[in-house]
Parts: C-alpha cells; structure tokens; sequence
C-alpha cells in the first residue's frame, strides 16, 4: 500500500525544523503523512549501551489540527529488545493568522513502560538513573500518561523560535510532572538555488535546543533535575527525505552525559486522497 | 439573574467570533491595505522564478497541481484573481494561510523563499 500511494502521487519534502524534542508551532499540511523514525543512542554510567526507537505516523487531519502515533522500541546491550509501548498526540492550532508569538495546544497520551528509552521529552527528575535499570524488571512498570503541552513559535528573517511549557500526570497515581524545552533554527540560506539540488544550502537547518524537568507539582523547581543542550543539523535531499542528526550534552549532575540522537523522514503530499482513490 | 447575563454574553461572543470566522471574499482579497503595499524584491527576476517553480513543486503542486491548474482540493492559481493581485496580497496570503478552507501557513520558508514562490506564480499562463 505504501508503495501504492508514493507511486500514485509525488513524494514531497518534509519542511519541519531540525529539532527532536522542541515543537514548533508549524502544523503538518492537511491530508499530508510524514513517517519518520527517531533514535537516541547512548551509554548511561553504570549502565549498558542502548538504543531507544519512536517510529513515528503524522497526518494532517486539518489546517489546525495534526495527529501523530509513535510506536516505541528499544534494544539495550546484553539485554535484549523489546516493544515498549505507544503514543498518540494531537496538536491545535489556536489562532486563525500568523502573529509574533503563535500558540499551539499538544495532548497526549501515552501507554508505555518503564524501560522505554524513546526519551521524547523530560520531565520531573528524569534522569541517567532512569537509563540503567535492567529491561526484565523496568518493563513491569506501566507508565499511562496524560501529557499538555503549551507550544509557542515564532518566525522572524528566517530564524525560527520555539518555546515548550510540558505537564504530564500518570492516569492512576502521582504528581503532575513539569518540564520545558526550547529551541532556535535557520536554514543555511534564505533564498533557494534556481536548480534542483541535494546539497543547496537552503536544504540545511542548523539550531539549538535545551530541554529538562521543572520538578512536581509538590516540589517545583530545578533541583535534581536533568538539562539537556543539543546542536541539531537538519538535511533534506532533493527528492524529499530528511536526516537529522544531534549530540546532546547533559548538563546536570543527574543527566546523562552524552546522548546522540538521529532520524529520518519522509512525508507523503496528499496520502489521504491517494489512499481513498486507491479503495475506490 | 448571573446564569442569565453569563448566557446572552455568552451567545453575543459566539456570534462575534462567527463573524469573523466567517469573512467573506477570497484570501486574496482578505489581505489588508498594508500588506498589498509590499513589494516583490525579486520582481521579474529568471532566477528567482526557477527557484519559485522548484519551490512551487515542492510545497504547493501536492495541492494546487502541476503549474497550478488547480485541483478537487484547492483552486487553480493560474487565474486573473492571482495575475491582478498585488504581490503584497499574495505574500499575506503565503504568510497566514487560512485554517478555514484548509490552506495551510507557509511561514515557515523564510520570506526569500515565499518572495521566489510569487514571482513564479505571477508567470504561469492565465487559462
């Protein structure tokens, strides 16, 4: 089916920014489908290599409205693999123009557990320690989440700026849960090359995003917190897919010291005219 | 006595909004004076038009069509409306989109980018 619909219709750029966790405030285009698998790879102290994996659906459902499902995996070293749970997301737009400052509304919920190592957002005291448990009791714990998340961005001579307010609260028990991420970008160019080509510098992004725990609800504040600072390159080649790469540098005594994360995109114009012509 | 005054205040807002969800004339024409004054810095210029067109393929042909012949979704582009409208108007147009018929903002591409996209579309062949 997928290659059904790529063959029926043109496949397209994916023209999102270059961050991992920061939201911007732009929407998926109405009827478009990105797919993209995002990773994050690292080596926690007192813990063994992982890889953590979010394959990610997004779809315009409207000009105002996208949805997103992740799937999450992750393989750890000596330990094995294993399907840790899923998300699904949904982002409002609130205002009808395009203002200084532009909000958006995220909900999600989440069902995962404890081992999961996707590391989509931080909140709370988040930390290395998280990173290290074995995977064969770290599964046991169920995770039902509702996360809220405040998106704010801004567009101004090219650069692009994001700021995240983050709660999450468990279903079932414990405090609502904060956090933040921020996030600055540019294209390397401002205006496009006349010609088709992969290594235009327009088709680069470069930025930086910042991203950690605000602490509960009971105990709100910095401390024992993890922070986060990730350089983030961004390149989509000419005939529409994205690879995204970013070190991360933890920055607090609880966060991990070095994560490395990296993805790639591909978003699908009009999949959702092409799969209905295709059950016609 | 309050459950009353909440309510007519209530409807009044609601209605007000619907008014102004609901604005008629086309997007081209929603662009207020200030934003039709804007020039295109690449006004007629070769390379920025070929550079428009990569774009258009890229970020409009999905809906708008091929050289913008206009498709179930959206209208054609390459209509007198968008031949007469100032570039300034279609820049606003580019910039803010419209959540209510499903165009998207293309704020997004840097404003280079959206100027390139106009100077193409002010060349495609009026049907």
């Amino acid at each position: 089916m997928f290659a059904g619909v790529c063959t029926y219709h043109p496949c397209a750029t994916a023209a999102e920014g270059p961050f991992f966790i920061t939201y911007t405030h732009q929407m998926e285009e109405p009827g478009n489908l990105e797919i993209a698998i995002k990773n994050v790879t690292g080596k926690p102290a007192g813990g063994n290599r992982f890889l953590g994996s979010a394959l990610e659906f997004e779809y315009g459902v409207r000009a105002w409205w996208t949805t997103e499902v992740y799937l999450d995996g992750q393989a750890t070293a000596r330990e094995g693999t294993l399907f840790t749970g899923y998300r699904w997301e949904n982002r409002f737009r609130v205002l009808a123009r395009e203002h200084w400052i532009n909000p958006v509304l995220y909900v999600e919920f989440e069902n995962i557990n404890g081992a999961d190592k996707s590391l989509l957002e931080v909140v709370d005291n988040d930390g290395e320690a998280d990173l290290t448990g074995l995977n064969s009791e770290a599964r046991s714990e169920k995770k039902r989440e509702i996360e809220a998340k405040l998106i704010l961005g801004s567009h101004f001579r090219g650069w692009t700026f994001a700021e995240n307010f983050i709660a999450e609260k468990n279903v079932r028990h414990e405090p609502f849960e904060f956090g933040y991420a921020v996030g600055i970008s540019r294209p390397l160019a401002l205006a496009a090359r006349p010609d088709r080509c992969d290594f235009c510098p327009e088709n680069f992004q470069a930025g930086v995003e910042m991203y950690g725990g605000l602490g509960t609800h009971e105990r709100f504040g910095l401390r024992e917190t993890s922070h986060y600072v990730a350089p983030t390159v961004a390149w989509t080649v000419a005939n529409g897919t994205s690879f995204t790469v970013s070190p991360t540098f933890g920055i607090t005594e609880t966060s991990a010291r070095f994560l490395l994360r990296f993805a790639v995109s591909y978003e699908l114009n009009q999949f959702g005219r092409a799969a209905r012509h295709l059950f016609r | 006595m309050n459950g009353c005054r909440v309510l007519v205040l209530g409807v009044v807002v609601s209605l007000a909004a619907a008014a102004v969800w609901a604005r008629v004339g086309t997007l081209v024409q929603q662009a207020p004076p200030k934003a039709q004054v804007l020039r295109n810095p690449f006004e007629e210029q070769d390379p920025a038009r070929r550079a428009g067109a990569k774009l258009f393929a890229r970020e409009c042909a999905a809906c708008h069509g091929h050289e913008g012949v206009g498709m179930s979704k959206a209208p054609p582009l390459n209509q007198a409306e968008v031949h007469e409208a100032s570039p300034g108007a279609l820049f606003w147009v580019l910039r803010n989109g419209s959540l209510k018929r499903g165009m998207p903002s293309f704020a997004h591409l840097p404003e280079a980018q959206r100027w390139q996209i106009i100077t193409y579309l002010k060349t495609l062949k009026e049907r």
